[in-house]
């Protein structure tokens, strides 16, 4: 929110600078984001008078003699129309700073430093300014508007810098006001808190105005949806004249961002920077029926804006209508029926509390985001509620353009603006904060902040002001005494009447990071992608409709349609990460993400969908393949001391001969394979890519397992290789299978070799394996091994074709 | 056999041997020259030594006694040699076996855990040591556990703080950890200590915000739990985190589910608090929220306000990350470059 000093300094006697100011606020709770002098690019320019000046001949330049205050005049050179002698300008000296224009000498395009020049052969000391070249516009100061120079009151002391006279000493401060704290969203509101963190008196607006004569008999007002509706308070006004306001009204107005429009209008916006509280006006003559309803919108009822756009409204829109028709969006925006021009007369102030939901989606649902729905969507209390029609009223009679009648109507559902009681236990409070803060520490504090606390042994009871919306118990007053008595004053302790307790990570979270620590140490980066991915992730996959992973919870209000329904397999992000790697010419990685998967029970969710921790790993580049990512799967079921099998399977993402199906304890979980050059070509893949998915949810059962020892053998193990010649058709496991079933002395089988060719038979392939016999009771006999290797031949061509390589 | 003739024999095998020597270049050369000596059926000394037996008695201890010398120089000698040369052909071997060493290393490849994983098993690390469980709420929450029960009802002004993704009226994407406290809350009696770490999600999207982020939120709740034990434990955790010297500095804000709310900023790492780019000239590091936990809150989760009271504080990891490995874009930490993640090890 931006807050001009000189505005603020109406409420509070600031006797500090602002950099000081911006400290204390910052330390009782008011970041200040932003703060700059107004002029804080204008420099050494002063008031000058012209006292000679003549033109310079064939061009439209004059060279002026120009009285800065010192003994000798400067000699300055001219182009702008309104230069004459006698005049008094701005003067920017050599060595000054103000702002260069653009060729239309209106916009702004940079700082420039004024140096000695010569124009047309005549040296000239300095420049007269325009009020753009000094930051300024028509409505910060009369007369800035204008494509020329600035011209200075009559009285302006001649040298005198301009700054002060120009209002550009001012100083800016853009405070970020958290959520509480609504009663701090004007000018007003940080004025309290200023005069409380200084310790000084807070000024209130004048309220005051006469009533006279006039009145609208009859006029009433009907509030039927109270709880949209609290509080609206309306108040006529009559001969109104439509002028502009004055140039201290409109020079506020441009330093808070609101452009001027006319007086009546300019008020209810001075209020609403001033004091927080949105207003309306309505010319009255052209409501109906002398009243005003608050009701809900019936469905489908239109209603054109201020800003010339119709809006269809809906039961859940709050609207404010004459006796006929709508003529406000409530707290949003005015009907464009009502609006004041320049000829109305006669006026209907409406100043009112609208519920801050209601505001909030009604402006959303509209698209239509005015200062008032920003302001009402904040929270507006009762308090300023009340003060801000007198405000207004008040200001009608000071800029003379209206005269103030007896008819207010206010429409109350019984919300005290009153100071509400509150007792608390001053023990209870120093207990919040763990330092005991001197109760005459507490007592001031408080005070300042307007609660007139009375002490009585451990009880304080405060009178909290009906703007503190935010204050409900101790707690409250807590935070209220440290953040006005600094937090400097805490002092770190240690829990020291905590009880001691025992911490750490669970067996799902230790067993996530072995995993994790394992993956590592084959080369896998970790990696995380985004818990929402793309329908047409779904698509790339060429998962077909009934698939179960087209079932996914789509977002309501997604970013955008890549991330609008949640994951229902990892593989889709994994895939994109690949290629993306690929596309910056990472042509190999490997790389693996644990996640969760999103498994809805039905849709739309009427439960909590199953979140299953899943692996995924991703393997690209020339050097990788199948078994090495199959290799990666035994480091999974190694670190969780469990055996994997696999079976050869299909995806329809995968190539359709290097895909298998892992299973554990008989059950499928989970799937390995290259990714199939479809999809390669789809994502402009240059390298093979691999990828694996695990559901680690089902294989909790092991976690925890610890490795069995078993004895050393006893005895000397025996080894023996064999080359073996079988159909093409015949795989590895099968042999391995056949084998182990063959001779129960069997404790592993391993391929070492596998060929193809001459002197192989066309139609078959060697495949060669070392065996490794372990005896069990008693050492082997001279010939029990070739006896097992025989039994093993034999089972292995009976049941297999398979023959021993010649 | 005269003995004049055995010692000119044994001059002349003597002489035999020490030429024959000087031609040797090899441990394996002195092997098989030694055998023609010293073997014991073929060797010229093994044959001198089977000879005794033709000796006439009288001259068998001399004969002996001299072939005896003989083998025993002979044995003494072979030895030295085969040493020396032993010696020789290791250093050879030593010589032929030079590396360039500054060819480049065989490294076994490694792969490294994400900076967001690193940073949480960092926090994780601090606070299991100070008791505190590890408790991973879910993703998918509830309207009531991530707003309403957390003091944040529907028409409050601080919602509009947070942009939520919604999947159902009722059912949203977490935009906070702190959703997964109320359920320890619900389920458990004080003394509590927990620590959520986990992914949330808001409606944000640019250079500095990720609609996907990770958070940290820990919670105390026990008797006589203050703000100065907030202070406190927050003052060892930057310690642990940004080094010895850092200082914390809390100021005044604002969370519902909090009373009194903090913001609690670092003095700078980089420039000591100086002021530098890091900072913002300010010398301060905003890095997370924290409060005393508000009483409505723990009333809601059927805990006793008046007996208990709790601590809860907010860390965002990504920007501790970003903070501690000078990452300047939150998109880098989610667009799995193996070269950024190559670079960002423990």
């Amino acid at each position: 929110m931006l807050v001009p000093l000189s505005w603020l300094k109406d409420y509070v006697d600031i006797d500090i600078q602002p950099k000081e100011l911006e400290e204390k606020l910052f330390s009782c709770g008011f970041e200040v984001e932003e703060l700059y002098e107004i002029g804080k690019d204008i420099e050494n320019v002063v008031v000058g008078l012209v006292e000679e000046c003549e033109p310079i001949p064939e061009t439209h330049l004059h060279v002026c003699k120009v009285n800065v205050g010192e003994a000798e005049s400067l000699q300055i050179c001219c182009g702008a129309d309104n230069v004459k002698a006698g005049g008094k300008f701005p003067v920017a000296l050599v060595g000054a700073s103000v702002y260069m224009t653009a060729k239309d000498h209106k916009t702004v395009e940079g700082v420039m430093k004024i140096k000695k020049g010569k124009l047309r052969g005549y040296d000239s000391f300095g420049m007269l300014c325009s009020g753009v070249e000094l930051g300024l516009t028509e409505n910060m100061y009369p007369g800035a508007g204008y494509n020329g120079l600035l011209v200075l009151p009559e009285d302006a002391q001649i040298g005198a810098d301009v700054k002060p006279l120009l209002g550009l000493d001012d100083w800016m401060f853009d405070i970020s006001i958290t959520a509480n704290r609504a009663d701090c969203q004007s000018i007003f509101g940080i004025a309290r808190e200023v005069a409380a963190v200084l310790g000084k008196e807070l000024k209130t607006p004048a309220l005051d105005y006469t009533v006279t004569e006039a009145k609208k008999d009859g006029f009433t007002v009907n509030v039927d949806a109270t709880d949209l509706c609290p509080r609206y308070i309306a108040h006529y006004v009559t001969d109104v004249k439509i002028e502009e306001s004055p140039a201290w009204m409109k020079r506020r107005l441009a330093l808070v961002g609101c452009e001027a429009i006319s007086n009546v209008v300019d008020i209810t916006n001075y209020i609403l920077k001033e004091l927080g509280q949105p207003m309306h006006a309505f010319d009255c003559n052209f409501l109906e029926g002398n009243a005003i309803n608050v009701r809900r919108a019936n469905d489908g009822e239109k209603i054109t804006a201020l800003n010339e756009k119709e809006y269809t409204l809906d039961s859940s829109n709050l609207v404010i209508c004459d006796g006929v028709k709508p003529v406000a969006i409530a707290g949003v925006m005015g009907g464009l029926n009502s609006e004041i021009r320049d000829n109305t007369s006669e006026v209907m102030f409406e100043c009112a509390k609208f519920a801050r939901d209601n505001v909030r989606k009604t402006s959303r649902a509209l698209g239509l985001i005015s200062d008032a729905s920003s302001r009402y969507s904040k929270g507006v209390d009762e308090y300023a509620t009340v003060m801000a029609i007198d405000r207004a009223l008040h200001l009608i009679q000071e800029l003379g353009c209206g005269k103030v009648s007896s008819t207010r109507v206010d429409a109350n559902i019984g919300n005290s603006v009153e100071p509400k009681e509150m007792k608390v236990s001053i023990a209870k409070v120093n207990g919040v904060l763990g330092i005991q803060v001197p109760t005459d520490e507490i007592i001031r504090i408080l005070t300042n902040l307007n609660f007139a606390p009375v002490v009585n042994g451990d009880e304080l009871t405060l009178q909290i002001p009906a703007y503190r919306e935010d204050m409900e118990s101790y707690p409250d007053v807590a935070e209220e005494v440290i953040r006005m008595y600094g937090y400097d004053h805490v002092t770190p302790t240690f829990m020291p009447t905590a009880k001691v307790t025992t911490g750490g990570c669970n067996l799902k979270q230790k067993t996530d990071m072995r995993l994790k620590r394992a993956l590592c140490g084959t080369g896998a980066h970790e990696c995380i992608h985004y818990s929402f991915f793309s329908p047409a992730d779904l698509d790339m996959l060429k998962l077909p409709e009934d698939a179960k992973e087209r079932m996914a919870i789509p977002l309501i209000n997604p970013i955008n349609e890549g991330l609008s329904i949640m994951r229902t397999t990892l593989a889709a992000s994994m895939i994109h990460a690949m290629a993306r790697n690929q596309k910056r010419g990472n042509l190999e990685g490997r790389l693996y993400e644990m996640g969760s998967i999103f498994v809805p029970k039905a849709l739309p969710l009427t439960e909590y969908p199953e979140e299953q921790n899943v692996l995924c790993v991703g393997l690209f580049g020339d050097k990788e393949d199948f078994f090495t990512l199959k290799g990666m799967a035994e480091v999974v079921a190694d670190t969780l001391s469990i055996k994997f099998t696999y079976e050869r399977t299909t995806k329809t993402f995968l190539h359709p001969y290097q895909t298998a199906a892992i299973m554990y304890n008989g059950m499928e979980v989970g799937y390995l394979g290259k990714v199939s050059y479809e999809i390669m070509d789809s994502e402009d893949m240059r390298t093979g890519a691999y990828v694996m998915e695990i559901n680690l949810e089902k294989l909790s059962d092991s976690f925890g397992n610890v490795p069995k020892f078993k004895p050393l053998p006893k005895y000397a193990e025996e080894k023996r290789d064999l080359a073996l010649v079988m159909s093409k058709e015949i795989t590895c496991g099968q042999v391995e299978d056949c084998i182990k079933e063959a001779c129960a002395y069997v404790t592993d089988v391993k391929l070492f070799d596998v060929y193809e060719g001459k002197p192989i038979p066309e139609d078959k392939k060697s495949m060669a394996f070392t065996v490794v016999f372990t005896p069990k009771d008693e050492e082997f006999g001279a010939d029990s091994v070739d006896g097992f290797v025989e039994t093993i031949l034999k089972k292995l061509n009976k049941k297999l074709e398979i023959e021993l390589r010649a | 056999m005269q003995g004049n003739g055995l010692n000119e024999q044994l001059d002349a095998i003597k002489q035999e041997i020490l030429s024959g020597m000087e031609t040797l270049e090899s441990s394996k050369a002195v092997y098989e020259f030694k055998k023609t000596f010293m073997d014991s059926k073929t060797g010229k000394i093994g044959q001198l030594m089977k000879g005794m037996k033709d000796i006439a008695p009288e001259d068998r201890a001399e004969y002996g006694k001299s072939v005896n010398a003989l083998k025993e120089w002979a044995l003494v000698e072979f030895e030295k040699l085969d040493e020396l040369m032993k010696e020789k052909e290791l250093t050879a071997r030593y010589e032929s076996e030079k590396v360039d060493i500054s060819m480049p290393a065989n490294k076994v490849e490694t792969g490294n855990l994400h900076p967001i994983t690193l940073i949480r098993n960092q926090l994780i690390d601090i606070f299991a040591s100070m008791g505190f469980e590890v408790f991973e709420g879910t993703e998918i929450e509830t309207d009531y556990y991530n707003f309403t029960a957390l003091n944040t009802p529907q028409d409050h002004p601080a919602r509009d703080m947070q942009d939520t993704f919604y999947l159902s009226p009722e059912f949203l994407l977490r935009t906070q950890t702190s959703a997964g406290q109320i359920h320890v809350m619900e389920n458990t009696k004080p003394p509590i200590k927990i620590l959520s770490p986990g992914k949330v999600f808001r409606s944000d999207d640019d250079a500095t915000h990720s609609p996907m982020f990770s958070q940290m939120e820990g919670l105390v709740v026990d008797e006589g739990i203050t703000l100065c034990d907030l202070k406190g434990m927050l003052d060892v955790l930057v310690k642990k985190i940004f080094g010895e010297g850092t200082t914390t500095r809390l100021r005044p804000s604002y969370f519902p589910f909090t009373e009194p709310s903090v913001e609690v900023d670092v003095s700078c790492f980089e420039c000591g608090g100086a002021g530098c780019k890091l900072c913002k000239g300010t010398g301060w590091i905003e890095v997370l929220g924290a409060g005393i936990v508000n009483k409505k809150v723990l009333e809601v989760c059927g805990i006793d306000s008046e007996k208990y009271s709790g601590l809860a504080f907010g860390i965002g990891i990504e920007r501790l990350a970003m903070l501690k490995y000078g990452i300047n874009n939150i998109k880098l930490l989610f667009e799995s470059d193996v070269r950024v993640l190559n670079q960002l090890s423990e």
